[in-house]
């Protein structure tokens, strides 16, 4: 079903009237995106909406019932190992006792079989590679300590540094900002910018809420009831677009700082931004 | 006779009473074996911490005393049943849990089967009218008549385990604590965790055969969580839970050997005496460093 389009052609990712079903049920359908390298595009979207579920499918973990998806120009799963992948929220409590550093290390080469020999220049190299990225993300000072006794915020910089060590030409971030404090939240939707722009990584981040992010994105995909738009935050984050989405009234008020707030999803109180409500 | 030696004493003279130990060749096999079993569950000890899979190791090595029950009641060498009951017993728990989050949540059922396994050993040793004081010896360990063909067996099972750990290392840590990354990048997060299952079943097995089915945790979780509470290196920690399985069983093994207690009661006394230490020195060290951690933003 899904052949790479011939859209496919340096864009990071293709989706062309693509559809999941799960469980017989039909959790979105008709959603059409393209996201080229060094793109930053955000999921939005109510709980339930199948977020996740598109970051899955780009995996090839779900199947894709209906229309084409192609991933780097070839079939969802064949390009994981260009892939960075930072699942919906891990963390690790205090008794985990494993290093960031070592965290890193397997995201470069966890998947590989035998012992590496220290001290060869294989090894090396690849400890250099894992010193570089986790000074990227400025995690440095805490990378060797155990990942359990660090804050939610510093072991999402180690996670992403995960992700990056590869050097992928996409990242899939599915909810990093979730359960951050707003300080944090606020660093690591900048840093997820600049990895965007510095090393033109195509990058897809399923988000809750649109603030922190808002500065540094290209485009949105906002997913609901079943269907999906995309365009640029302007054109979607409106009432008209996001009622004709939902269908039923939705208004969006931009606050004097910028900020926008939903109201009226029909869903459980939700609004973008609601930590300040 | 071993009992005479046992009864000898230390002559508090350290090389004498080194050329006593080594000078019977039951002693000898019990250090053989031992320093085997020792090196295995120090090795798989650290991944069992590791993913916390502690509860299913003690319901594997519940399942290990019918093993030996029912192997010494059909006439068969006790390794085979250790080993049989055991490899079946993973097997078993593997289809009941499968992934990590799988198994504590099925806690409830591997509970259950180490009821059912309790009383089955219960069984076999009454329908087996022969000694009785053959079952402290399956529950609590035994250094006592290990042939030389036993101690083969052992280091065969050993060396064939231990090399598969060797292999898969890197992807099991990898499907240890971060699973669902692992799985994207193409590590076989289920079949190594089956793996896993029956790499442990067999340490247990081994182990049963030192310290007894009940004291299994003295050599596998105990060295291993003390490693783990020393340092968070992977390496190091699988080094030093080798370390401290075999330096823990070689005195226990010496101390049985110059008193009337069992081998099970030393080595895990010692085992868990060492554990407690590091706790308490890990607790002071911990406060410590947490005040300097804070005293520099506060200044």
């Amino acid at each position: 079903m899904s052949r790479p389009g011939p859209a496919a052609d340096g864009a990071a990712v293709t989706l062309d009237r693509a559809a999941v079903r799960l469980g017989g049920r039909t959790i979105w359908s008709h959603v059409s995106l393209t996201v080229a390298r060094g793109d930053f595009v955000a999921v939005l979207g109510p709980n339930g909406a199948g977020k996740s579920t598109l970051v899955k499918a780009l995996l090839g973990v779900l199947p894709v019932a209906a229309g084409t998806v192609s991933v780097l120009g070839r079939e969802p799963g064949d390009a994981n190992a260009a892939i960075g992948y930072l699942p919906q929220r891990r963390s690790f409590d205090a008794a985990a006792r494993i290093r960031g550093v070592d965290l890193v290390q397997l995201g470069l080469d966890g998947d590989r079989w035998g012992i590496p020999i220290p001290g060869t220049r294989k090894r090396r190299q690849s400890s250099a590679r894992v010193a570089e990225v986790i000074e990227l993300v400025g995690a440095t000072r805490y990378a060797r300590e155990p990942i359990g006794e660090l804050s939610g915020g510093e072991q999402q910089r180690l996670l992403i540094a995960q992700a990056l060590v590869r050097r992928p030409s996409l990242l899939l971030l599915d909810e990093p900002l979730d359960s951050l404090d707003l300080p944090s939240q606020v660093s690591v939707a900048a840093l997820v910018g600049e990895i965007c722009r510095r090393e033109q990584v195509a990058v897809l981040l399923v988000a809750h809420d649109i603030n922190p992010i808002l500065g540094y994105l290209d485009r949105v995909l906002y997913l609901a009831g079943g269907g999906a738009v995309e365009g640029t935050p302007e054109d979607v984050i409106t009432s008209e677009t996001l009622s004709r989405l939902y269908g039923a009234p939705i208004e969006v008020l931009r606050a004097s700082d910028g900020r926008l707030v939903v109201v009226g999803q029909p869903e459980a109180p939700f609004v973008h931004g609601d930590r300040h409500a | 006779m071993p009992e005479a030696a046992i009864f000898q004493g230390l002559s508090w003279n350290p090389l004498t009473d080194l050329d006593r130990l080594v000078s019977y060749p039951f002693m000898v096999h019990a250090l053989e074996a031992g320093t085997i079993v020792a090196f295995m569950a120090g090795v798989t000890g650290w991944f069992v911490v590791l993913r916390r899979q502690t509860f299913v190791g003690h319901t594997l090595s519940v399942i290990a005393f019918p093993g030996a029950a029912a192997a010494t009641l059909a006439g068969l060498p006790l390794a085979v049943g250790y080993f049989g009951f055991c490899a079946c017993g993973a097997l078993a728990l593997g289809g009941i849990g499968g992934s990590r989050r799988g198994l504590s949540a099925e806690s409830a059922s591997i509970g259950s089967l180490q009821a059912l396994a309790l009383a089955l050993g219960f069984l076999f040793v009454s329908l087996y009218h022969g000694i009785l004081s053959g079952l402290d010896s399956l529950l609590f360990g035994t250094f006592l008549g290990i042939t030389s063909r036993q101690v083969l067996l052992l280091l065969v099972v050993a060396v064939a385990t231990v090399s598969f750990v060797a292999v898969v290392a890197r992807p099991l840590v990898f499907a240890s604590v971060d699973a669902d990354v692992a799985r994207a990048r193409g590590v076989p997060v289920r079949l190594l965790g089956l793996g896993f299952l029956l790499v442990l079943g067999l340490s247990v097995a081994e182990t049963s055969q030192i310290t007894g089915a009940l004291l299994v945790f003295a050599l596998l979780v105990t060295p291993a969580a003390t490693a783990h509470e020393l340092t968070s290196r992977p390496g190091l920690g699988i080094a030093l839970s080798v370390g401290l399985a075999l330096g823990v069983t070689w005195l226990g093994l010496a101390l049985a050997y110059f008193s009337t207690y069992p081998v099970g009661f030393y080595v895990t006394s010692l085992s868990f005496a060492l554990y407690v230490l590091v706790r308490l020195g890990r607790g002071a060290v911990g406060r410590r460093r947490a005040t300097a951690r804070f005293a520099p933003e506060v200044a």
